[in-house]
């Protein structure tokens, strides 16, 4: 896991005046379960071609094994990508599909059965040689893509938001799959996708990215614990953001009262971002809370209850495995541990010219 | 009955009026003679036109191979062009269709004719006297006929063919690259196989036309290579006036267009269905 297999240096991006990518440096280890998270037109699917040639970089390398392959055309790189709307061949059967990479590489004819089954067995739909790719489910449809281009052996697999189409259920269980067929065949997957829980369950790094710049990369318990900056605290979970300020290290104040806090090495009096996660917030008896308020709605979420407490300057969104009513007042209780201060992310300067480009 | 059925009655009349009794009427007089009985007589008398089946297959069919080579890489460069340029490139190309055919087909005799447009410049730049002739034969050849039928019917190569291959998925050709196809491999393993239904209701809707034509080769092939659609015409209106071989030559002309769609369909077996304009 060591190895940097494919590095981004410096990459930045112009589709006409729109600047999709900003300054992307990013490296890739070999055998790893890297993850682009972010919102529509933050610019994942943009990087993900890059890697996969469809794209040049206007400033800066693309590197695969120490190596510059900016101007290495697709067919010649030896990436394969399962695309967003699978982009399966309609005029050939599942059996063809599979085997028009080996066919194009020259494999022998005579191989090529043999590697096609052994494919279809890894994504689970033995015996489909001959159907028709049209036939076929989404879910199927997204396999069968998913073997034509493992098929090929090729050193890192790109995936496009490639669950992005099926339903929830299937979605999981194919989170699951993915994840089996990469330990499997160990190779590395960079995979794209806006769901939060599927890059925090999946991967083995996460990339956030937001307005084509990287927000913070990370194992997925590192994103999750220690987001960077408001936006990924916020994007990956739920959270509360507040503004406050550091008098002092280990010292935090917001909705008018001082709290302790584990963090440190902020300018004296420097205006930050507080965050909170709901899950982390204990609803305590009215005169016992550090900050009170009223409840304001209550949702059963199945294993918790989605709770909103209203205080005097901010309403807090409460994870909670006790039920509360609406109009109960009550008190907030935070654990310095739970009190995550950040920076004040520095705004972008273009941010109001910007339209999303998805 | 209820109201959907009612409502297709009108279409059942047109239908039955206007394309079930005619095409019986054709089946029937095929089989009759002058006096009246059933006779297989039209049918034997066909062979002494072998010639004129001949000429006419080759000629429809050279003049669709020459829609298809001319048509497809038109098509193929506007579908990739931008959405203004081929609004403007669709309308020239309908643009003659505006214009009456026996119109169109006359201004090419005046271009072609012994003293038409080409011979007359050809005479004057002094062409004609280097080769010591003093005019090359254009028209009443059966170039000019294979001329007529791909300018009158190369749209209805290009149109289908250029619909199918602007609907192709962009992302199709990035995942033959992907896999590691070159442009060529590209073309043919992936954007001529898809587009293979534009191309057979391409060629249908060329051929069909063409081997049943009889205006362009009466004014431009001068009445010299005498095709199907000439010798039907000359049994129902013209001197030989024996509309019974005129059915038989319909019918059997009518089975071979039915003959060449069944094989076409079988090749697009499976394809997205073929794009009918």
């Amino acid at each position: 896991m060591s190895e940097r297999l494919i590095l981004l240096e410096n990459i930045n991006k112009y589709y006409g005046t729109q600047h999709i990518l900003k300054d992307i440096n990013l490296y890739v280890r070999d055998k790893e379960f890297v993850t682009l998270l972010g919102p529509s037109g933050c610019g994942k699917t943009t990087t993900l071609r890059l890697i996969g040639g469809f794209e040049r970089p206007d400033t800066g390398n693309v590197y695969f094994n120490g190596k510059i392959i900016n101007d290495v055309p697709p067919n010649k790189r030896s990436v394969n990508t399962v695309f967003q709307r699978y982009a399966l061949f309609t005029h050939l059967n599942v059996f063809d599909n599979i085997a028009f990479g080996l066919r194009i590489s020259g494999c022998p004819e005579s191989e090529i059965p043999l590697k096609v089954r052994e494919m279809l067995r890894l994504v689970n739909l033995k015996g489909y040689e001959s159907r028709d790719v049209t036939s076929l489910s989404g879910g199927e449809q997204q396999r069968i893509a998913i073997a034509r281009a493992l098929v090929n052996h090729p050193k890192v697999l790109l995936l496009d938001e490639p669950l992005g189409a099926l339903d929830l259920k299937l979605r999981k269980e194919m989170q699951r799959e993915l994840k089996a067929i990469q330990q499997k065949v160990g190779i590395t997957f960079v995979y794209v996708t806006h769901d939060q829980e599927e890059a925090l369950t999946m991967s083995d790094t996460i990339v956030v990215m937001n307005k084509g710049r990287i927000q913070q990369i990370g194992t997925p318990v590192d994103v999750y614990n220690e987001p960077k900056n408001a936006f990924v605290a916020d994007f990956i979970g739920e959270s509360n953001i507040i503004d406050g300020t550091m008098p002092e290290d280990l010292l935090v104040k917001f909705s008018g009262r001082d709290f302790k806090c584990l963090d440190s090495g902020f300018e004296p009096n420097e205006p930050v971002d507080v965050v909170v996660r709901p899950e982390d917030i204990t609803i305590v008896p009215y005169d016992k809370g550090q900050l009170r308020g009223e409840v304001t709605s209550v949702t059963f979420m199945g294993v918790h209850y989605d709770i909103r407490i209203k205080t005097d300057d901010y309403v807090w969104t409460v994870h909670s495995i006790r039920q509360a009513f609406p109009g109960e007042n009550v008190g907030i209780y935070l654990h310095p541990d739970d009190i995550h201060i950040m920076h004040k992310s520095i705004p972008e300067p273009s941010d109001e010219e910007e339209e999303e480009d998805e | 009955m209820n109201r959907k059925r009612i409502s297709t009655v009108p279409y059942v009349i047109w239908m039955a009026l206007f394309v079930v009794i005619p095409l019986l009427l054709i089946v029937v007089y095929a089989f009759t003679t002058k006096d009246g009985g059933f006779s297989l007589e039209n049918f034997s008398e066909l062979g002494s036109y072998t010639a004129v089946f001949i000429r006419s297959i080759v000629l429809a069919l050279t003049a669709t191979v020459i829609c298809l080579v001319i048509g497809y890489p038109v098509s193929y460069i506007l579908a990739r062009e931008s959405a203004s340029f081929q609004r403007i490139s669709n309308m020239l190309i309908m643009l003659p269709m505006w214009i009456n055919f026996l119109l169109r087909t006359y201004a090419w005799m005046s271009i072609l004719e012994n003293t038409g447009m080409i011979n007359r410049f050809l005479g004057k730049i002094g062409v004609l006297a280097l080769l010591g002739v003093d005019h090359i034969q254009l028209i009443n050849t059966n170039g000019a006929v294979i001329l007529g039928m791909v300018y009158n019917y190369l749209p209805f190569m290009i149109l289908p063919i250029f619909s199918v291959i602007q609907r192709l998925d962009r992302s199709l050709i990035e995942a033959a690259q992907d896999l590691g196809a070159t442009g060529f491999q590209v073309f043919t393993k992936v954007i001529f196989p898809l587009s293979l239904p534009g191309v057979l209701s391409g060629i249908t809707m060329v051929f069909v036309p063409s081997i049943s034509t009889f205006a362009i080769s009466k004014l431009l092939g001068g009445g010299t290579s005498l095709l199907l659609g000439d010798l039907i015409e000359m049994q129902f209106l013209g001197g030989a006036k024996n509309p019974y071989l005129g059915s038989a030559i319909s019918l059997i002309m009518m089975i071979m267009v039915m003959v060449c769609m069944l094989i076409m369909n079988r090749f697009g077996e499976g394809e997205e269905e073929a794009v009918m304009l």
